[in-house]
């Protein structure tokens, strides 16, 4: 890789005050520092995962609002103290957001001074040499025929461009390193030089994109939260949807969302197309294709545009996105009074409960004669592979191979003056009474499409007119989702290079030989280290060695030559 | 889709003589093992302790000691055996996992059955990978029995007949997410066997202990394993991170969220986190090598929670994948 790092102006000061090289107590302090906030960081991480599994083994709110009813009625003493814990809503709990808030300060007060550390660092030289050099990887020491400046010059000009090189002169008095300076004349010939050298610095630049990219995913999630908005709507096949807050069944949005901002679109669901497994038995009945035609029209008056929304494939309108997030049946019903009057003409979901879309639901026809006394409410199963043994009625089938509806009567008063929010669903919030016949058992009433059945009681007829699908759509805004993704691909970029460039460094150092010849010829020794272990540190620190014999050369072997492998450390 | 039943019925023959091949492999595996730790007693002796008390050093990481001494002993023979038959057990089960796919016209990954078996195949691939490039061959016994075990379970508890794929299950961004997170949870199966072999070596190791049973002379020391175990967690966590954001864009694209907490997701995210704190032990003090192999093995445990607990215990979003 192509480290060439830009090395520092050759005027700078020879012992300047930025650089990291802080002796040995500012490095104890530097590294007492950086290991007490791994250990911050390793306890979070752990308790993040720790804190992060209840939301899993219980039902939660946000996923599942039924699973916890399910859940209470299973464990009624239970419950309640979980829930006064947060245990139902464990990610948006507040302890859940301590956590969170604890790990979101730590990352920022570790990334501060490590960026910080880092950029000052990549200005630097790289640093001196370790005292101990003999027993770092790949030592190998010789007698170099050179006196030790022209040979630091002549070696750190050849390893230079491979490598980030910096020169390091060692006097007792410390701090005093000459950052890439060979003009600089020894102020004693009899100091050792070390040429310091360098490469992979772009691991710990990775290792500082992860961590800040990591803070940018911790805030697309709180963004999320705060701004993005989702609605469920059912739409009957024909029908069509307007993008209004009334419209919709449920809706939720951040606390920071104006509903009045909803995009003004509208929508018309012309065909739903399903699909079941008929063919294998194993997986018979089980969902194959659901597909919805729709036109929708991006703002009142604009040229409607078709599209088709399946399962994986929404349909996108200003910002939002439109989902299929289910399907059942809407069968077409006519209501007649007593009188003959038509009172009720329409289509009415029903709920698909299994997998057979066994479906319940109500007809509510409000006022049935006239006169503001008395509701209607047919109330029961529509079942699209009706069979009805004496097992009693039940599908058997999600398709609607052969419909029908079965319906209880009741009257009395629905509470729809009332202005209650009861479901359309249910008779929740209703005060009728199921008309009996003699035997005191319900009227149960059959229906096929196409047929009409008179109600006890002279109350009048009900028919099925025909059968309709109704799509449930998913309406869904995020805004946070592009930080999310730009913030994920930093972090899995950032992580690939911390994780996979090794970072190396080398030294050679060139001491003036002693005794008689002194200062005239040096004695070179090569060492390296990498982080983490690296298989090709090896080869690398060879390379270098070759390179520096290159350089300065030995002593020809009739003159004491030396050059040997550590042999015992 | 019409399930083209001869090839799912050669699918599960294929499987069952797959699982044998690899157990004869695992014993053969273990037979090298005995006799190259014979053969190597001291030359192993010598290399673990300098690579134990010595600094980092530049040693090829993957160059189990003891190798030298089993060039030309029968060692070798029993070693070869065992290598082939890892890697004929490695073609029956990628045949059995393609015919599969071939029978029911989809990637083989809808049901816990399908994903044991591609998963194990995961593994396979990797380690007949590393067999080809390294000598690694003391890892084989370690490695085929998670395989014969996997696969084992898979046939007598998850099996299930070949069938068509659901709705939510047809998406790009589903065969991206899910091929990746099989190739992390190899590496990480992988790197699992490392840590626990490491583990153990750190009990020979100490002082005072006694010598390693024969079995394990032929394993590399302590150093050595984590050092290995470390660059396949590594290259897992990288692959692991991917498949949480291919994860995210396929829940955008099938339900509109990126996240929603769904106990699959939750798994996922929890196994990560682990992941990242094993990366955090290695360099916190105190923790050094062995804390930072618990937690690797805490975060595998994660890991076949997600994969085999996860889809049983609870519903969400995910269920139908099991
Ligand atoms: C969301 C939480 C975090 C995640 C997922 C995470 C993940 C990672 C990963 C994957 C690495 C690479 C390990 C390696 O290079 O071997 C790393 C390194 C590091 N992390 Fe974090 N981290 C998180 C939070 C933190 C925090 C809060 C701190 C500081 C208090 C921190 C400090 C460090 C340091 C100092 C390193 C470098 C370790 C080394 O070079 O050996 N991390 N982190």
């Amino acid at each position: 890789m192509a480290v060439t790092t830009a090395p520092p102006p050759p005027q700078a000061p020879p012992a300047s005050p930025r650089l990291p090289d802080l002796g040995p107590i500012g490095t104890l302090r530097w590294m007492w520092r950086r290991l007490t906030s791994m250990r911050t960081a390793l306890i979070l991480l752990l308790l993040l995962a720790i804190a992060t599994i209840p939301g899993s083994l219980l039902p939660q709110r946000s996923v599942d609002l039924g699973a916890v009813a399910e859940f209470y009625q299973a464990n009624p003493d239970l419950a309640p103290v979980l829930e006064r814990l947060g245990l139902f809503a464990v990610y948006s709990s507040p302890w859940f957001g301590a956590v969170y808030l604890l790990l979101f300060v730590s990352l920022v007060g570790c990334i501060i001074p490590r960026t910080r550390a880092h950029v000052l660092d990549w200005f630097a030289a790289p640093p001196n040499a370790p005292t101990r050099l003999n027993r770092l990887p790949g030592y190998v020491t010789y007698r170099s025929a050179l006196p030790p400046d022209e040979a630091a010059a002549q070696i750190a000009a050849a390893v230079r461009g491979r490598w980030s090189v910096g020169l390091h002169r060692v006097t007792s008095a410390p701090g005093t390193s000459a950052a890439e300076t060979s003009t600089t004349r020894p102020p004693d010939q009899r100091e050792p030089l070390v040429v310091a050298a360098q490469t992979g610095r772009l691991r710990e630049t990775g290792n500082v994109i992860f961590h800040i990219s990591m803070i940018g995913i911790l805030l697309a999630l709180a963004g999320s939260s705060l701004y993005s908005w989702r609605g469920e709507a059912l739409v009957v096949e024909g029908a069509g949807f307007a993008n209004t807050l009334p419209r919709y069944d449920s809706f939720t949005s951040g606390a920071r969302y104006d509903t009045g901002d909803l995009p003004p679109f509208a929508l018309t669901l012309d065909g739903l197309d399903v699909r079941f497994e008929s063919d294998q038995i194993a997986a018979f009945g089980a969902p194959r294709d659901f597909a919805a035609a729709v036109r929708i029209t991006d703002t009142p008056g604009a040229p409607p545009r078709s599209e088709l929304i399946r399962v994986n494939q929404p349909a996108s309108v200003d910002g939002a996105r439109v989902y299929l997030s289910g399907n059942g049946y809407a069968p077409v019903v006519d209501v007649r009074n007593g009188n003959g009057e038509l009172v009720f003409s329409g289509a009415v979901p029903f709920l698909p409960r299994d997998g057979t879309y066994t479906s319940t639901g109500v007809i509510k026809v409000p006022d049935l004669t006239g006169g503001g006394t008395e509701d209607l409410a047919l109330e029961g199963f529509f079942l699209p592979t009706a069979v009805i043994d004496d097992q009693g009625p039940r599908s058997v089938f999600p398709d609607a191979d052969n419909p029908r509806l079965l319906l209880t009567v009741a009257t009395g008063d629905l509470g729809l003056e009332s202005g209650g929010a009861g479901s359309v669903f249910s008779l929740q919030g209703a005060d009728v009474t199921t008309v009996t016949a003699d035997g005191g058992d319900a009227v149960s009433l059959l229906l096929a499409p196409g047929t009409s059945v008179d109600l006890p009681d002279d109350l009048g007829t009900v028919t099925f007119v025909e059968l309709r699908r109704f799509a449930a759509f998913d309406v869904r805004a995020d805004p946070s989702g592009p930080v999310a993704l730009g913030a994920a691909v930093l972090v899995m970029v950032g992580l690939a290079m911390s994780l996979f460039i090794p970072e190396r460094r080398a030294w050679i150092r060139i001491t003036p030989t002693t005794g008689p010849e002194i200062g005239a010829r040096s004695v070179v020794e090569v060492a390296g280290q990498s982080r983490p272990r690296d298989n090709g540190l090896g080869a690398a620190l060879e390379h270098m060695a070759a390179v520096v014999r290159r350089s300065a050369p030995p002593v020809p072997p009739e003159n004491d030559h030396r050059n040997h492998a550590e042999e015992d450390a | 889709m019409i399930i083209d039943s001869s090839l799912a019925n050669a699918s599960d023959a294929l499987i069952v003589s797959a699982t044998v091949v690899y157990t004869v492999a695992m014993l053969a595996f273990v037979a090298d093992l005995v006799s190259t730790g014979r053969a190597s007693r001291t030359i192993t002796r010598q290399l673990v302790t300098a690579g134990a008390s010595g600094p980092a050093t530049t040693e090829a990481v993957a160059e189990p000691p003891g190798t030298e001494a089993s060039v030309s002993s029968p060692a070798s023979r029993i070693g070869r055996i065992a290598v082939t038959l890892f890697l004929l057990g490695t073609g029956l089960h990628l045949a059995s996992v393609v015919a599969r796919g071939a029978a029911v016209g989809r990637v083989p990954w809808s049901n816990a059955y399908e994903f044991a078996t591609t998963g194990a195949l995961a593994v396979s691939l990797l380690f007949a990978g590393l067999l080809l490039r390294r000598e690694v061959r003391w890892l084989g016994a370690f490695v085929a029995l998670p395989i014969v075990l996997t696969l084992g379970v898979a046939t007598a508890v998850f099996y299930a007949e070949a069938s068509d794929l659901a709705p939510a299950l047809q998406s790009f961004w589903l065969v991206i997410h899910v091929s990746v997170a099989f190739i992390a949870s190899a590496l990480f199966t992988v790197g699992f066997s490392l840590s626990v072999l490491q583990l153990v070596q750190h009990r020979f190791e100490r002082q005072g202990a006694r010598p390693a049973p024969t079995v394990l002379r032929a394993v590399p020391s302590a150093t050595v394993l984590e050092a290995m175990s470390f660059r396949l967690h590594a290259a897992g966590f990288v692959l692991w991170t991917f498949t949480l954001v291919a994860g995210a864009i396929w829940a955008e694209h099938a339900w509109g969220r990126y996240w929603g907490w769904d106990p699959k997701e939750v798994w996922s995210l929890v196994i990560w986190v682990v992941y990242a704190a094993y990366l955090h032990a290695r360099s916190t003090a105190g923790w050094g090598g062995r804390g930072a192999a618990w937690v690797a093995v805490a975060a595998y445990g994660c890991l076949l929670f997600n994969f085999f607990g996860v889809n049983y215990l609870f519903v969400g979003n995910h269920s139908y994948a099991g």
